[in-house]
């Protein structure tokens, strides 16, 4: 017995040579969030500057690398890895599976992460200064134009692109292989699946991607001009390229989030999830419906009305699925028994401001109003709402909810309480009036502003720093208890919590379900 | 400054004020722009009709929003384990989820028909009366107004905000970084067609009250158009990120009389040909001083600084280029540098703009070369 239930190594090599799903999904867990800092960081200088009208700390060149790195570091360094490391954690013991199908390559797919951060943030302090060109970076500012650093940026997206792919593939075939007898895939808890299609999704999308930077590569380095009217290329080939990886993309990040909020509302409304099956269809017509939409991010680029049509009505169609998980949930919460720890607050939290992220979604699906919009703070609000009320806010539902069965330590709940009540008023008061200087006018990415939209601005900073300091408190709170939170060891640590993963000790063991469990 | 007296009375009211002035929106005065909550209807039917759209989408989320949260609010309250309630198990139903599939797309359908119909409008380019073709540059608007007889007028639209306003050095003016030095002239009640396209990197022009919003991509022409049916001056700015300057090329549309619109166009044909009468003439050193200052105020110093000191762009200031050969500094000045940010100012600035920028940079910052650059030289230059 002794020799296969050995625990985790000493020191370092423990961490650089571990192939075990907790140790990897922790160490993703810690990175994402240290990008998280580094990114609200960003965000912190970039609503500094727009505090008041006029340019006080920074200047404009500085100000487009802050919004660029804000962009990149959040979406591939937060938001994406701490999902990977949500999935690391939890799909195999939801499934009953004892670690990952493929161990070593999961131990590659992290630590090539913090690599490929790093050489992004290095173009900080070279020459020319950082990526300038927005996250969306569009040819030919991202290629002619750009600073001598996109070479460095171009080596960055291939490696996070790689550890993305790696990190699918991994899911793929744990999901595929390693399922408890009698766990079948209409048994499996939804976060697996929304995990399994996203995992689809990722491995369709990033290699496009990967395309999109080497062509610009190309373009700067090898005399091509793909992306160059110049030489007989298309600068909007580049946006269609750029968005057929950019729109499922915005899925990738958002299908995991849908999985756990369907995982905590049962939970605490003490009822089963309404409309499992349905809940699962519908993910997969998002998943579908997210690589025929990509051109509503480009509806002025001069498309043929025909294509716009097209866009429209495909966008327009995402309502459905996406209004029936909303009315799931609600449902599921219909007629329960619901109480309302910290876990279940930030889920409440993401539904309604997920729904109001959902709603302006469908406004800019309408491609003569998206004239209006496109390109504006409307959309900045939008996608803050789908991305950080969205994504972040069932993140920190996430790690509330599964902390306690991660450590063996029960959080502070009265803690746990206010951040959340801080963050959403914090992320409210930031991002509700961007809503309105958008309509009144005032275009993204813009270091300075006209006097009309100075007082939305100033209390939209106001809001940032709140929010941002809030999650000092989250960080706070998740040290103290994993040092000195309450002990628990009840398996089962919510009251109406279902799953494989409840089943097995507080703390999660270093090895579960070495012999499989049987399912039902 | 002209908010201040309100603000923080804005920022104690706002989330309240927001909903009240959201909901009261389509009666706001027009022009009463300072914290403008929703999207103008503008001065084109076009926009009026994307309004409407607009509202109508925004009522029909708002009642749905309404019932969901209704919905979920009233079991937050009386779903409460705390009152004591026991949990139902009911978890499927396959009629509801069919409900709650067909009843949206049909809503969606509702909303499909009038933007449909808005879309194929905005599409509709025919007989338009004019065409101004639009070229982005970083960071400044091209005009060039199309004449069948080739008598085409053009000229380039900057930014007039001084940077003092920008870094506060003085106080800001009332149409901070939305003035700019000549705007565009159109007008009224005239169906204008606009081709735009663009110089260097991807930019795009907007303005909300005339709802034209169209990307400006260097090697294509896109096309769009706007009738304004109401006198004024309409205000917009550049909405794609274009690079440094992206929020200071903002873009200035003067709606005028067809008369005072004919009487315009004379007087800018009657400078071009002054123009060209001025090319022909020799300066002296304190003339093309004065006007070089000018020019490079407008077109070099965001890059290269108020005193030749460099910037995003090399220092001018004891340059090799500028205490060099006259025509080495004639050829970038001309023909920039591909694939830098310097671009070629040839095209964009006269010839007698162009030899007072390159005599104020020969003879300024401390450079002192003594040379002067007359028009004949730049145009000798051009010609190779």
């Amino acid at each position: 017995m002794g020799d296969h239930h050995h625990g985790p190594a000493k020191g370092l090599s423990r961490w650089l040579f571990t192939t075990n799903h907790k140790d990897i999904g922790t160490m993703y867990l810690w990175f994402s969030f240290s990008m998280f800092i580094l990114g609200g960081a960003f965000a912190m200088i970039i609503r500094a500057e727009l505090f008041q009208p006029g340019m006080q700390l920074v200047n404009p060149a500085f100000f487009n690398q802050m919004t660029t790195l804000h962009g990149l570091v959040m979406v591939f360094g937060a938001i994406m890895p701490s999902f990977v490391g949500l999935a690391n954690w939890m799909i195999p013991m939801m499934i009953g599976a004892p670690d990952m199908a493929l161990p070593r390559m999961n131990n590659w797919s992290f630590w090539i992460l913090p690599p490929a951060f790093l050489i992004l943030a290095s173009t900080l302090f070279m020459e020319g200064g950082a990526p300038n060109f927005g996250w969306t970076f569009y040819a030919p500012l991202s290629t002619t134009y750009a600073p001598p650093s996109v070479t460095y940026f171009i080596f960055s997206i291939h490696v996070l692109g790689l550890s993305s792919i790696m990190g699918s593939i991994n899911i793929i075939a744990t999901v595929m292989n390693m399922r408890a007898p009698g766990m079948t895939y209409m048994k499996m808890p939804l976060f697996v699946w929304t995990w399994l299609i996203t995992a689809f999704l990722l491995v369709a999308v990033m290699p496009v991607l990967a395309g999109a930077v080497t062509m610009m590569l190309m373009d700067i380095h090898f005399g091509t001009s793909f992306f160059s009217a110049a030489g007989g290329g298309d600068p909007v080939l580049f946006q269609h390229i750029f968005w057929f990886f950019g729109h499922p993309e915005v899925y990738i990040i958002i299908l995991p989030a849908f999985g756990v909020v369907s995982q905590i509302i049962p939970t605490f409304a003490r009822k089963p999830l309404f409309g499992y099956d349905s809940m699962v269809y519908a993910t997969a017509a998002i998943a579908f419906l997210s690589f025929i939409v990509w051109a509503h991010h480009m509806y002025t680029v001069g498309m043929p009305v025909a294509g716009e049509l097209f866009f429209m009505y495909a966008t327009m169609l995402i309502a459905v699925p996406t209004g029936v998980k909303v009315f799931n949930w609600v449902t599921t919460m219909w007629r329960g028994a619901m109480t309302f720890e910290t876990p279940m607050l930030f889920c409440m939290g993401f539904l309604v401001l997920f729904t109001i992220g959902g709603f302006t979604g469908l406004m800019l699906s309408i491609a003569p109003a998206d004239f209006q919009y496109h390109d504006s703070y409307f959309v900045v609000a939008h996608f803050h709402y789908v991305m950080v009320a969205g994504a972040v806010f069932s993140m920190s539902a996430a790690v509330y909810y599964w902390l306690p069965k991660w450590c063996g330590r029960m959080y502070n709940e009265t803690m746990g309480k206010t951040h959340f009540w801080i963050s959403f008023v914090g992320f409210n008061i930031t991002f509700f009036p961007q809503h309105f200087v958008g309509l009144a006018g005032m275009p993204r990415r813009i270091p300075d502003y006209a006097l009309q939209f100075a007082d939305f601005n100033m209390m939209s900073s106001i809001g940032a720093f709140i929010y941002g300091a809030s999650q000092i408190l989250f960080l706070y709170n998740v040290i103290a208890t994993i040092v000195a939170g309450k002990p628990t060891s009840e398996a089962k640590t919510w009251e109406g919590a279902e799953g494989l993963e409840w089943t097995v000790a507080t703390p999660a063991p270093y090895h579960t379900f070495e012999t499989p469990p049987q399912v039902r | 400054m002209l908010l201040k007296a309100n603000r923080l009375r804005e920022l104690a009211l706002g989330p309240v004020l927001m909903l009240l002035s959201l909901a009261s929106a389509g009666a706001a005065a027009a022009g009463d722009k300072v914290n403008q909550v929703n999207m103008a209807p503008g001065a084109t039917e076009i926009g009026q009709s994307i309004y409407d759209l607009h509202m109508l989408i925004f009522w029909i989320c708002v009642i749905i929003g309404a019932l969901v949260f209704g919905v979920m609010f009233y079991s937050i309250y009386y779903h409460r384990k705390s009152r004591g309630v026991t949990p139902s198990t009911f978890h499927e139903s396959t009629k509801v989820e069919i409900a709650w599939t067909v009843v949206p797309f049909l809503i969606l359908i509702g909303m499909a028909v009038p933007a449909t119909s808005t879309l194929l409008d905005i599409y509709d380019f025919d007989d338009a009366e004019m065409d101004v073709l639009i070229t982005g540059y970083q960071w400044k608007w091209k005009y060039e107004y199309l004449d069948e007889n080739g008598e085409n007028v053009s000229f380039f639209s900057n930014l007039r905000t001084p940077q003092g306003e920008i870094y506060n050095t003085a106080e800001k003016g009332e149409h901070y970084l939305l003035e700019v030095d000549e705007p565009l002239v159109i007008p009224v009640d005239t169906k204008v067609r606009f081709l735009v396209t663009a110089n260097d990197v991807i930019h795009s022009w907007w303005v909300p009250e005339l709802a034209v919003k169209k990307d400006a991509i260097p090697g294509f022409i896109n096309e769009t158009w706007t009738k304004a049916s109401v006198e004024g001056i309409y205000r917009g700015q550049c909405a794609e990120l274009c690079g440094k300057d992206h929020g200071f090329m903002p873009v200035v549309v003067n709606v005028v009389s067809k008369d005072e619109y004919a009487g315009w166009l004379e007087t800018k044909k009657a400078e071009a040909a002054e123009i060209r009468e001025l090319m022909a003439q020799t300066f002296t050193l304190d003339e093309l001083m004065t006007r070089g200052k000018a020019v490079y105020e407008r077109n070099c110093l965001a890059c290269h600084g108020a005193n030749g000191e460099g910037g995003v762009g090399t220092a001018i200031a004891g340059s090799a280029i500028a205490m060099g050969d006259v025509s080495g500094h004639l050829e970038i000045g001309i023909n920039g540098v591909p694939g830098s940010a310097m671009q070629a100012f040839g095209g964009q600035i006269n010839d007698v703009e162009m030899a007072a920028v390159i005599t104020y940079q020969r003879n300024a910052f401390g450079n002192n070369m003594g040379d002067l650059v007359q028009p004949i030289d730049v145009y000798n230059h051009k010609k190779g």
